[in-house]
C-alpha cells in the first residue's frame, strides 16, 4: 500500500476540502465561545471573590436590587449579533459543502452499510469490494474527488473518517452523498458512528488515498476476475459446495452471494472482519471456524468444517489476490 | 405551635405497627407523601444506573478490554441512558415539584390528588418494567434481555427482523407507561398551578419555582406525547405487522427521527428547566438579594420553551438533510442559547453586590453555573453544522449533554436537595459532608467529562464496546473512568448524609436559611394541611415583608 | 401562624373583592386536549408523510368511501350534549337525560359505521394494518380516533347510568361541563382527520 497509515484520527489534521472547511469553522467558533467563557467566567470568579459574605455583616442585608432594564437590553442584544455572526459564518460553509458541483472527472462509489461491514462498488469501474477503500490523491491542477453514494442493506450507520471529512449516515431508504478530494497520500482510519447492533464497535474503516498510478494498478487489478489456480481446487471445491456461497462471491465464479462481502480480491485486503484482525493465514482459520473468537455477534455463523477442508478453504482463499 | 403538630405526629407514628405505615404511604394521595416516593424511587435508579455506568467505564478503561461482551455493554448503556432520563431524572423533579409548588403558592395540595398517585404507580410500574426485562426479555428465541438497541431506539433496528425477542418491547411499554405518568403529573401542576394559589398571588407574584414548573408541564404536554404517539406506531410494527418505519415497504426510518428528536428536545429542557427553578430560589437567598430581573426571567423562561420545539434536528445533522433544513436548525439552536444566557447573566446580577454565604446549597448552585456555562457553549458549538459533522455521534457529544445533565442538572439537584431537606424532614443536613460530598463530586465530575471532550476531538464514536489502541484515546478513557469512581464515592458520601442527617442532624426550626418564600413560614416537616390559615400575600417575598415591615416589597412591586 | 401580619398594601382582587381563579376541571382537561392532540398531529404527520408512498396494495381513491352520515351524527352529537349541558343547568332533567341519551346514540352510530367501513376494507378490498403504508396509517389514525370516542361513550354512559339513577342535579353542571369538553375534542379532531383522509388524502 502507498503512504502511511495515520494512527491518530483527529478532527484538527484535515486532509481534504470539506474538512478544511470544517476546521477553519472550527477554529472560529472556538475562538469565539473561548472569548465568551473568559468573560463571564471571570464575572462569575469576580463575583464570588467581591461579594462573599463577611462575619461582620451577618445582620445587615444589601442593597435588594431588582433588576435594570437597561443592563437586560444589553445582554440581550450583543448575544443577538454574536448568533447572527456565528450563523453567517455557518451557512456558508454549510452550502460550500453541502452544495458543492460535482466535476466530470469525479471517481464515483456507491458505499453500502451492512451489519457489520462496509460494500463499496465502483460503479463506472466495475469494481466491488469491501472494507478497505481506495481512493486516488487529487491536486489542484487535476481534481479527482471521490463522491459517495451512501445506502445501507439494514439498519443505520455512518462513515466517518476524520481527517477525511465529517460523518454522513447510511440510512435505508434514505440515499445520502458526500464527497472526499483528499491531498496527500495515506491510509486513513474511521469508523461506522451510528449504533448498529452488536458489532457496532468493530465496524472500521480503512482508507487508502493512492497515488494516481497506484489506484490504476489497484483498479486494473480488482477488475479482474478471480484468480483460478487448480492448486487450490480442493479448497475452491469446499468453497462452492457448502454455505459459503450462499453469502459471498468471488467473480468469475458460480459464487454470486450478495449478503456478506465479495472475495474475489480478498487478499488485496490488509485486514478482515471490516477491520477487526489482520489478514494473516491462521486469523483467517480462526475467523472462519469461529468468527465469536473475533468479532462475537457478527452475522457470520462459524462454519464447523473439518480440518482437513479448513486447510484447503483457507488455501484456496489465498491465491484470492 | 408548629412543634405541637410535630409532636403530636412523632408520638403516633412511635406507637403504630410499620404495616399500617406502609399502608399509608401506598395509598396516600397526599402531594408531599407523593413527591417523597418519586425522590425516592428516582434516588434508587440513580444508583442502579450509575453502577450500569460502571460497568461502561470499566470496560473502556483499556482497548480491547473484555469485561463484558458486546451484547452486555449494548443493554448497559441503554439501560444506562433509558433509567437516567426516565426513571431518575423525570421522577425526581416531578417529585420535588409536587413536594414545593403546592406550599411555595399557599395551598393545601395538587389540583387532583388521585390523579397525582396515579401518575406516580405508573411511573413505579414503567421502572419495574423495565427492569424484568432482564429476566422476562429474552423471548421465544432466547434472543435479547434487557433492551439493547440505545435509548433513542432508532428504526430500523427496533424492528422485529434486527430485534427479535422482547427486549424492545420492554423499553417501548415501560417508557410509554411511565410517560403517561408524567403527562398526568403536568396536568396536575398546570392545574395546581392556575387555580390553586393563595389569595394576593397573581401570576406576577408567584415564586419563580413557579413559573419554571408551569412552564416546564406546558411543555411535557406537548413534548413527551410525540415520543408516546412513536412508540405506538412502533408497537403497530412489531405486533399488527404495521409499517411505520418498516423501510422494506417504503417506510421511513428518519420519521422515528424526526418523531423522537420532537420529543428528544424538548424533554432535555423538561429536564433543566426545574433545574433553573431551583437555582432561582437557591442563589437570591443565598446571596441575600432578591433574583434580579424577575419579568425577565419568566418571558426567557417562555421564550426557552417555545424557541425548544423549533430545534429538534441538531441531533440529526448527518442524515442527510439538504442545506436549507441544516441551516434552519443551525439558526434556531444558536437562537436558543440567546434566552438562556439571559438567565446565566441574571443569576450573576443576583449575586453582584450581595453578600454570597458558601453553605452546601450554594457551593452547588456555584457550579452550576460554572458548568451549564461550559455546557452551553459547548453546545452553541455544535450548532455550527459543518463542526457538528465531525462532533455528532462522538464522544464530544457525550461530554455535552453530561455536562448538562450532571454538571448543570443533577448539582442543581443537589443543592434542591441540601436547601429543602431540613423543610422536609425539620433536620439540618451535615455541612461536613456536604462539603466533602461536593469536592468529591466536583473533581470526579472534572476528571470524567473534561476529558472526554478530546475523545470525540480525536474521533472517537460513541456506544462502541471497545476501541482500538494507538488513537491517542487510551490515556483519555483510562482517565475517565477513575474520575467515574469518584463520583460514584461521592454520591455515597450524599446517600450517607441523608440517611445519617434523618435521625443525627441539627434540628432546623421553620426557617433555617432566612429565606423568603412561602414554604419557609410552616413548620418543618410541614402538617398533612400545609398551613393552619392560608395566607393573603401582597408581594413576590411574603416572607420579606413579614421580617422588614418597615420596607416590604410590596412597596417596589 | 396565626401570628401573620396582614399586609400594607391591599392586595388585586376583582371588583366584588373576591379572589377567583379558573375551574380546576376545565384547566385540567384542556391541559389533557393539548397533550392528546399533539399526539394526534404525530398520527396526521405520518399519514400525510406516507401519501402516495405506498409501494403496492390499495389507494385511498381506490377502497375509500366518504362517510357523509356517520360524520353528521358524530358533529350533531357536539349540539345534542351542549344543549343536555343547558338543560341540566336549568334543573331539566327530563331534557338532560334524552339528549344525553341522544348523544350517546349518535356517538353509538358512529362507532357502527366505522366497523362497516373497516368490515368492507378488510373483506372486500383486503386493507389490513399490514398491507401496505396505507392501511397502517390510515387504521393507526382512524383507529385512535374511535378508541377516544370509545373511551368518551364509555364515561357518557356511566353519566347516564347515574342519570336514570336520579343522582345528577344541577350542582353537577361544571363536571358535565368538562366531560362535554373533551366530547367536543374528540368531534374536533374528527373534523381533522376527516379531512386528512377523505379529502387531502383522496
Amino acid at each position: 500500500m502507498t503512504g502511511d497509515t495515520v494512527t491518530i484520527t483527529s478532527i484538527f489534521a484535515p486532509e481534504t476540502t470539506p474538512a478544511r472547511s470544517i476546521y477553519d469553522l472550527s477554529m472560529f467558533v472556538m475562538v469565539i465561545t473561548a472569548i465568551i467563557f473568559v468573560v463571564v467566567g471571570g464575572l462569575l470568579l469576580y463575583s464570588i471573590v467581591k461579594f462573599r459574605g463577611k462575619a461582620a455583616d451577618a445582620n445587615r442585608e444589601p442593597a435588594q436590587v431588582y433588576g435594570s432594564m437597561q443592563i437586560e437590553l444589553a445582554w440581550t442584544v450583543i448575544p443577538i449579533l454574536i448568533v447572527v455572526v456565528l450563523f453567517l459564518a455557518t451557512a456558508r460553509v454549510i452550502h460550500a459543502v453541502q452544495d458543492a458541483p460535482k466535476p466530470s472527472t469525479a471517481i464515483d462509489v456507491t458505499a453500502i452499510g451492512h451489519q457489520f461491514w462496509w460494500e463499496f462498488r465502483y460503479p463506472q469501474l466495475g469494481i466491488v469490494t469491501a472494507n478497505e477503500l481506495h481512493i486516488p490523491v487529487g491536486d489542484p491542477s487535476r481534481p479527482r474527488p471521490t463522491f459517495l453514494k451512501l445506502l445501507s442493506a439494514d439498519t443505520d450507520h455512518s462513515f466517518w473518517i476524520p481527517q477525511l471529512g465529517g460523518k454522513t449516515d447510511l440510512i435505508p431508504n434514505h440515499p445520502n452523498e458526500m464527497w472526499m478530494d483528499p491531498r496527500r497520500t495515506g491510509v486513513f482510519l474511521g469508523q461506522c458512528a451510528q449504533y448498529c447492533g452488536t458489532q457496532h464497535g468493530k465496524m472500521l474503516l480503512r482508507v487508502s488515498v493512492d497515488s494516481a498510478e497506484d489506484f490504476e494498478a489497484w483498479v486494473r487489478a480488482q477488475q479482474q476476475a478471480a484468480t483460478l489456480d487448480s492448486a487450490a481446487s480442493a479448497g475452491r471445491r469446499v468453497f462452492e459446495t457448502t454455505a459459503c456461497i450462499n453469502c459471498h462471491a468471488v467473480r468469475g465464479t458460480a459464487a454470486n452471494g450478495r449478503f456478506g462481502p465479495d472475495l474475489t480480491h480478498l487478499m488485496s485486503r490488509s485486514t478482515i472482519a471490516s477491520g477487526a484482525a489482520a489478514n494473516t493465514p491462521d486469523i483467517l482459520r480462526l475467523w472462519i471456524q469461529n468468527p465469536d473468537t473475533i468479532k462475537p455477534g457478527s452475522l457470520m455463523p462459524p462454519m464447523q468444517l473439518s480440518e482437513r477442508d479448513l486447510n484447503a478453504l483457507v488455501g484456496y482463499l489465498e491465491t484470492l489476490r | 405551635m408548629a412543634s405541637d403538630a410535630v409532636a403530636i405526629s412523632r408520638t403516633e407514628v412511635e406507637d403504630r405497627p410499620w404495616v399500617d405505615t406502609l399502608h399509608e404511604w401506598v395509598t396516600t394521595v397526599d402531594h408531599k407523601r407523593i413527591g417523597l416516593l418519586y425522590i425516592l424511587f428516582a434516588l434508587v435508579f440513580l444508583v442502579i444506573a450509575g453502577l450500569e455506568a460502571l460497568v461502561i467505564r470499566i470496560q473502556l478503561m483499556y482497548p480491547h478490554n473484555d469485561f463484558v461482551s458486546p451484547q452486555v455493554f449494548n443493554r448497559m448503556f441503554t439501560m444506562h441512558g433509558t433509567t437516567m432520563i426516565f426513571f431518575f431524572a423525570m421522577p425526581i423533579l416531578f417529585g420535588f415539584g409536587n413536594y414545593l409548588v403546592p406550599l411555595m403558592i399557599g395551598a393545601r395540595d395538587m389540583a387532583f390528588p388521585r390523579l397525582n398517585a396515579f401518575s406516580f404507580w405508573l411511573s413505579a410500574l414503567g421502572g419495574f418494567l423495565l427492569y424484568f426485562s432482564f429476566l422476562g426479555g429474552s423471548g421465544l428465541y432466547g434472543a435479547g434481555s434487557a433492551p439493547d438497541v440505545g435509548w433513542w431506539a432508532y428504526a430500523p433496528l427496533t424492528a422485529r427482523a434486527f430485534s427479535p425477542g422482547s427486549s424492545t418491547d420492554y423499553w417501548t411499554i415501560a417508557v410509554l407507561v411511565s410517560g403517561f405518568g408524567s403527562i398526568g403529573t403536568a396536568v396536575n401542576l398546570i392545574a395546581t398551578i392556575l387555580c390553586m394559589r393563595c389569595p394576593g398571588m397573581t401570576l406576577g407574584r408567584m415564586p419563580l419555582l413557579s413559573w419554571l414548573y408551569l412552564t416546564m408541564s406546558g411543555l411535557a404536554l406537548i413534548g413527551i406525547t410525540p415520543l408516546s404517539a412513536a412508540q405506538l406506531m412502533l408497537l403497530v410494527d412489531r405486533y399488527l405487522g404495521g409499517h411505520f418505519f418498516d423501510t422494506q415497504a417504503g417506510g421511513s426510518a428518519t420519521l422515528w427521527m424526526h418523531f423522537f428528536w420532537i420529543f428528544g428536545h424538548p424533554e432535555v429542557y423538561i429536564l433543566v428547566i426545574p433545574a433553573f427553578a431551583f437555582m432561582s430560589e437557591i442563589i437570591p437567598v443565598f446571596s441575600r438579594k432578591p433574583i434580579f430581573g424577575y419579568p425577565v426571567m419568566v418571558a426567557a423562561t417562555v421564550c426557552i420553551a417555545f424557541v425548544s420545539m423549533s430545534v429538534w434536528a441538531h441531533h440529526m445533522f448527518t442524515i442527510g438533510m439538504n442545506s436549507y433544513a441544516n441551516s434552519f436548525f443551525a439558526i434556531t439552536t444558536m437562537a436558543v442559547g440567546v434566552p438562556t444566557g439571559i438567565k446565566i447573566f441574571n443569576w450573576l446580577g443576583t449575586m453582584w453586590g450581595g453578600r454570597i454565604q458558601f453553605k452546601t446549597p450554594m457551593l452547588f448552585a456555584i457550579a452550576f453555573l460554572f458548568q451549564f456555562l461550559i455546557a452551553g457553549l459547548t453546545g452553541i458549538i455544535q450548532a455550527a453544522v459543518p463542526f457538528d459533522w465531525q462532533l455528532s455521534l462522538s464522544y464530544f457529544v457525550v461530554a455535552h449533554f453530561h455536562y448538562v445533565i450532571v454538571g448543570g442538572i443533577l448539582f442543581a439537584i443537589f443543592a434542591a436537595f441540601y436547601y429543602w431537606y431540613p423543610k422536609v424532614t425539620g433536620r439540618m443536613l451535615s455541612e461536613r459532608l456536604g462539603t466533602l460530598h461536593f469536592w468529591l463530586f466536583v473533581i470526579g465530575f472534572h476528571l470524567t467529562f473534561d476529558p472526554m471532550h478530546f475523545a470525540g476531538l480525536l474521533g472517537m464514536p460513541r456506544r462502541i464496546y471497545t476501541f482500538e489502541p494507538g488513537r491517542g484515546w487510551d490515556a483519555i478513557n483510562l482517565i475517565v473512568s477513575i474520575g467515574a469512581f469518584i463520583q460514584a464515592v461521592g454520591i455515597l458520601v450524599f446517600v450517607a448524609n441523608l440517611i445519617l442527617s434523618y435521625w443525627k442532624g441539627a434540628r432546623a426550626g421553620n426557617d433555617p436559611w432566612d429565606a423568603w418564600t412561602l414554604e419557609w413560614l410552616t413548620s418543618s416537616p410541614p402538617p398533612a394541611y400545609n398551613f393552619a390559615s392560608i395566607p393573603t400575600i401582597a408581594s413576590r417575598r411574603p416572607l420579606w415583608d413579614l421580617k422588614h415591615p418597615e420596607d416590604p416589597d410590596s412597596r417596589y412591586e | 401562624m396565626s401570628t401573620f401580619a396582614p399586609p400594607i398594601v391591599e392586595p388585586t382582587f376583582d371588583t366584588a373583592g373576591v379572589w377567583s381563579l379558573p375551574s380546576r376541571g376545565k384547566v385540567g382537561m384542556a391541559s389533557l386536549i393539548v397533550a392528546e392532540s399533539a399526539i394526534f398531529t404525530i398520527f396526521v404527520v405520518a399519514y400525510l408523510y406516507y401519501l402516495g408512498k405506498s409501494l403496492s396494495g390499495p389507494t385511498p381513491r381506490e377502497v375509500l368511501e366518504v362517510p357523509i352520515f356517520y360524520t353528521f351524527c358524530l358533529l350533531s352529537s357536539s349540539l345534542t350534549i351542549h344543549y343536555a349541558g343547558k338543560s341540566l343547568e336549568r334543573d331539566k332533567k327530563r331534557a338532560f337525560l334524552g339528549l344525553w341519551l341522544l348523544t350517546i346514540v349518535l356517538g353509538g352510530l358512529f362507532m357502527f359505521g366505522t366497523a362497516r367501513e373497516w368490515y368492507r376494507l378488510i373483506y372486500e378490498h383486503g386493507l389490513t394494518i399490514a398491507t401496505n403504508l396505507f392501511g397502517t396509517t390510515y387504521y393507526s389514525l382512524v383507529g385512535l380516533h374511535a378508541f377516544h370516542v370509545t373511551a368518551g361513550l364509555i364515561m357518557l354512559s356511566i353519566v347516564l347510568a347515574f342519570s336514570l339513577a336520579g343522582r345528577v342535579t344541577p350542582r353537577h353542571f361544571g363536571r358535565i361541563d368538562v366531560l362535554a369538553l373533551y366530547w367536543h375534542f374528540v368531534d374536533a379532531v374528527w373534523v381533522v382527520v376527516f379531512t386528512v383522509v377523505y379529502v387531502i388524502g383522496r
